[in-house]
């Protein structure tokens, strides 16, 4: 094999690694990024930075400021993801956990799509461009043709599935064709749709609004290809849910029961016995990454088709890349994955209620890094923990050798 | 430095690596260890280097008993060890990746480069090295980089230097320069411990020789022995192994292979116009050391390698497989045992049943339309284990739970389940305890009274008698004879050395 292959081969099983923890760790790793967000909202709020001027005189000034803050934050998060206890009425008082569903199914969707790419030993960094291909495709059919109702979000729906699978067989294809890591062409790959579709929304001839104004935009969705409301029109939630929930249950068929996943997961485990096994290794490569960005593409078709505004070049809104985090704390699996998009979908539905009580939401984002951070890193969860040591696998003996047996150290 | 190592034993499981093995390196001695992949040699030199810790046994350095925690310890010592993987960054500069570690700092933790440079210079210039300082790592060839490697050993005042495999990624001219190189080193009373299972070179340079064989010091000889001394030495000379077999029934010929030539990994002729048949009902095996293209020669009959030229032709049942994928030359009745169970035969992290269906993902008896068929696999999976005796918890342990003679059954199993009529296997039962070797050599040769054509690709000499009903020799990449089993050991032994009878 050659050296490529050897790295290759230890990021992956080091990956796998990662993805292999247990449900304690991660509901560690979910209290410990809650309690560092904890600690910037105290460390931003002015009564606790004034109270530590005379902190010895009346220590409890501090100590209740600090519980305060993080007390109101958190409550915001809640009262804005969760159940809103002052509401009027109880219509009133879900809807935040609606929003929640609302904006976790597109994580969820793409979260399935990153995570499959785990599995299979790849790094696909490039949801971001999937998913703005994917709405590339389900926009143009859904403001450019006319169709009946159902029948044209089902293929406005497909179009945004097959948009961004293409873009991941393309990187699929180079990897195997050419050897360029996947880390890379997904990275370029990124760029390359951002701005091509920013490009076709200022073309009125391609995606570009009818009216336009100048500004890269494109039409709503025409009423027959959009998702419908899933609870009336109080609630903006729609039927991306659905489409999001049967992605969970097609991925778990897939990778568990299908010999498909059979061959994807045996590659990602083993790509030398899997080659011995008569699995053309390169081709699984792209079937993967194409499979991959088609579930990202229900994410996209979520953001072109759920909304009754044009779409613009900032529609991706980061899902890509959420995605990413979404995967590493669902430990790749359908029903991780599924639970792990509803806690970011909430961190999403709850940071304007914590911004009106003055709270910064950026807190949610440092939250969100450091639950993953604790995740993929779990000897410093082991270490603060005082947990048992697992037995070393080859690939962390490996690259422990690699680092520290040239040192000399132990 | 006098180098002592004395009944070192190293377990791993019931697998012992090592079993309480002497060794005693002069000052200035060139000691060369002989044996063959898997018979313990690398354990015992990480035993040495600190990072494995002896069951049993002790290391003395001068008289002085040794307790090293860990590579650091070891290289205080004066212990020096150059890796068959190079451990070198290729973009840092030979300077740099010799300071690498014990950095000479100035003020601030600066780095002191000049120092550095002074120091590779003077090595290099010493011995003749003639390596640039300043040249990168990635720019150089090969040879130069296990330079460097020597050079940074010396570096840190290794008066005893260990040389894993040295010559594994050598060409033919740079294994010579490294040899000039040895002589140097011993002649300036550096002791040089040679790992190697190449008897050329074992010949060539070493004052001594010490041969081991599955964990055992089995012998020890001066460089003036015989080459067919040392090869029926290395794989062995007692007979151990004995198996029942009445004489073959030969059948149709399975599998014909007409001129093959295959390159390696580095684009070497590996295997060199080779040709012979296997008929139904015999077991012919390809005996020889280790690295004479038995390897390339497996992996082009399975597909994995493909033929040099236009020349090579194979045909299996009359169906010709010269440049078939893996998948087709298993779909039309390959069972195919690797050498290597763990990198090529089995996916650890998988269960036992996952592993018994892997080259049968496609359409199968495991399979049902796009779905895995669960309940089939289950139940085949428990017939399995039980008909191949495989010692496991249940069909859903993952196989790296397995010891390794368990797992090289679900191996086998695997295999010999499947509907087959020629079956290679490669080094069958390499680091398999003594139980399931000879429950595994039983299943090779039933398969073969049941009119199977059999390929046996072994390294060890009792074995191939043991089983073979034909034996051909392969030597640098070329069949050099195809002989009977009751050829004495040692015809076989100047056959495996090159000389033809």
């Amino acid at each position: 094999m050659s050296d490529v292959n050897r790295t290759d081969n230890v990021m992956s099983q080091v990956m796998r690694e990662i993805l292999s923890g247990g449900f304690i760790r991660t509901v560690i790793a979910i209290v410990l990024g809650f309690i560092v967000g904890a600690i910037f909202m105290i460390g931003s709020n002015k009564e606790f930075v004034e109270s530590l001027a005379y902190i010895f005189a009346r220590p409890g000034d501090a100590f209740g400021a600090a519980a305060a803050v993080v007390g109101d934050g958190y409550g915001a998060l809640f009262k804005g993801s969760i159940y809103n206890f002052d509401a009027d009425t109880f219509e009133k008082a879900v809807r935040p956990i609606t929003e929640t569903l609302r904006l976790g199914a597109p994580l969820i969707a793409a979260g399935l799509g990153i995570g499959l790419t785990f599995r299979v030993g790849l790094f696909n960094i490039g949801g971001t461009g999937q998913l703005i291909f994917g709405m590339i495709f389900a926009t143009y059919v859904a403001t450019r043709l006319e169709l009946p109702f159902v029948l044209h979000m089902f293929v406005a729906l497909i179009a945004g599935i097959i948009g961004a699978a293409l873009l991941g067989a393309l990187v699929g294809f180079l990897k195997a064709r050419t050897g360029a890591h996947e880390v890379i062409l997904t990275i370029m790959m990124n760029y390359i749709a951002l701005y091509f579709f920013t490009f076709l929304m200022r073309d009125p001839a391609l995606l570009q609004e009818t009216r336009a104004s100048g500004n890269p935009k494109a039409d709503a969705a025409a009423e027959s290809a959009m998702f419908p409301r899933l609870l009336g029109d109080s609630y903006s939630l729609h039927w991306g849910l659905i489409f999001a929930l049967i992605a969970v249950v097609v991925f778990w068929w897939l990778m568990e029961r299908s010999t498909i996943g059979f061959r994807l997961r045996m590659v990602g485990f083993n790509p030398d016995a899997a080659r011995a096994a008569g699995i053309n290794v390169e081709k699984t490569y792209i079937l993967a990454m194409a499979l991959s960005a088609g579930f990202v593409g229900v994410a996209a078709a979520n953001q072109s088709l759920g909304v009754a505004v044009g779409v613009t070049p900032s529609a991706h809104a980061n899902i890509g890349f959420d995605a990413i985090t979404v995967a590493l704390l669902g430990g790749s699996s359908g029903p991780g994955i599924l639970l792990a998009g509803l806690l970011f979908g909430a961190f999403k539905a709850g940071s304007p209620s914590m911004q009106v009580i003055g709270v910064s939401p950026e807190v949610l984002g440092i939250v969100q890094g450091a639950i993953v951070l604790f995740i993929a890193a779990p000897p410093l969860i082991r270490a603060i923990f005082r947990l048992p040591k697992p037995q070393t696998t080859n690939a962390l003996g490996e690259m422990r050798r690699r680092i520290f047996v040239k040192g000399g150290a132990k | 430095m006098k180098l002592e190592l004395s009944g070192i034993t190293k377990r791993f499981g019931a697998l012992v690596a090592n079993d309480s093995i002497d060794l005693v390196i002069e000052p200035g001695e060139i000691h060369a260890i002989l044996g063959e992949n898997g018979a313990g040699k690398s354990t015992l030199m990480n035993v040495l280097y600190g990072l494995y810790t002896a069951d049993e046994g002790h290391i003395e350095l001068d008289g002085v008993k040794q307790n090293f925690s860990g590579p650091g310890d070891a290289m205080a010592a004066g212990i020096g060890m150059v890796h068959q993987h190079f451990m070198l960054i290729p973009v840092f500069t030979v300077a740099e990746n010799v300071a690498l570690g014990h950095e000479p700092t100035k003020a601030l933790g600066v780095i002191d480069l000049a120092t550095a440079r002074k120091n590779v210079i003077e090595i290099s210039e010493r011995f003749g090295f003639n390596v640039d300082p300043d040249a990168l790592i990635e720019d150089l060839p090969v040879g130069v980089q296990q330079r460097v490697e020597i050079i940074k050993a010396l570096s840190r005042d290794a008066k005893v230097l260990v040389l894993d495999e040295p010559t594994a990624v050598l060409t033919p001219q740079e294994t010579d320069e490294l040899m000039e190189i040895m002589r140097e080193l011993a002649k300036s009373g550096t002791s040089i411990v040679f790992i190697t299972h190449k008897l050329r070179e074992v010949k060539a340079v070493a004052d001594r020789i010490t041969v081991i064989r599955l964990g055992k010091v089995v012998g020890t000889a001066k460089p003036e022995a015989s080459t067919s001394e040392l090869a029926s030495l290395m794989v062995g000379r007692e007979v151990m192994l004995t198996v029942n077999k009445e004489p073959a029934t030969l059948g149709k010929v399975v599998l014909t292979v007409e001129n093959v030539s295959v390159l390696d990994d580095r684009f070497q002729k590996a295997v060199n116009d080779v040709s012979f048949e296997v008929h139904e009902g015999e077991i012919l095996a390809l005996a020889g050391v280790q690295g004479n293209g038995q390897t390339e020669l497996a992996e082009f009959l399975l597909g994995l390698r493909k033929p040099l030229g236009k020349e090579g032709k194979s045909s299996l049942s009359g169906k010709e497989i010269t440049n078939a994928s893996v998948r087709q030359s298993l779909e039309s009745g390959m069972g195919f045992i690797p050498e290597d169970r763990k990198t090529d035969g089995l996916v650890s992290e998988f269960t036992v049943a996952e592993n018994l269906m892997l080259n049968s993902s496609y359409k199968s008896r495991f399979t049902k339309g796009l779905n895995i068929n669960f309940a089939a696999r289950k139940q085949i999976a428990n017939e399995v284990i039980q008909e191949f005796d495989v010692r496991t918890p249940s069909a859903e342990t993952p196989a790296h739970k397995l010891s390794g003679g368990n797992q090289q059954k679900v191996v086998v199993a695997r295999e010999l389940s499947r509907k087959i009529n020629l079956l290679i296997a490669s080094q069958p039962t390499r680091g398999v305890d003594v139980g399931s070797i000879e429950f595994i050599h039983e299943r090779i040769i039933a398969e073969r009274d049941s009119g199977k054509a059999v390929i046996l690709i072994s390294t060890e000499l009792d074995e191939v008698l043991a089983l073979a009903d034909r034996i051909a020799v392969m030597y640098r990449g070329k069949i050099v004879g195809v002989v009977d089993p009751s050829t004495s050991r040692e015809d076989l032994g100047k056959l495996m050395a090159g000389v033809t009878l």
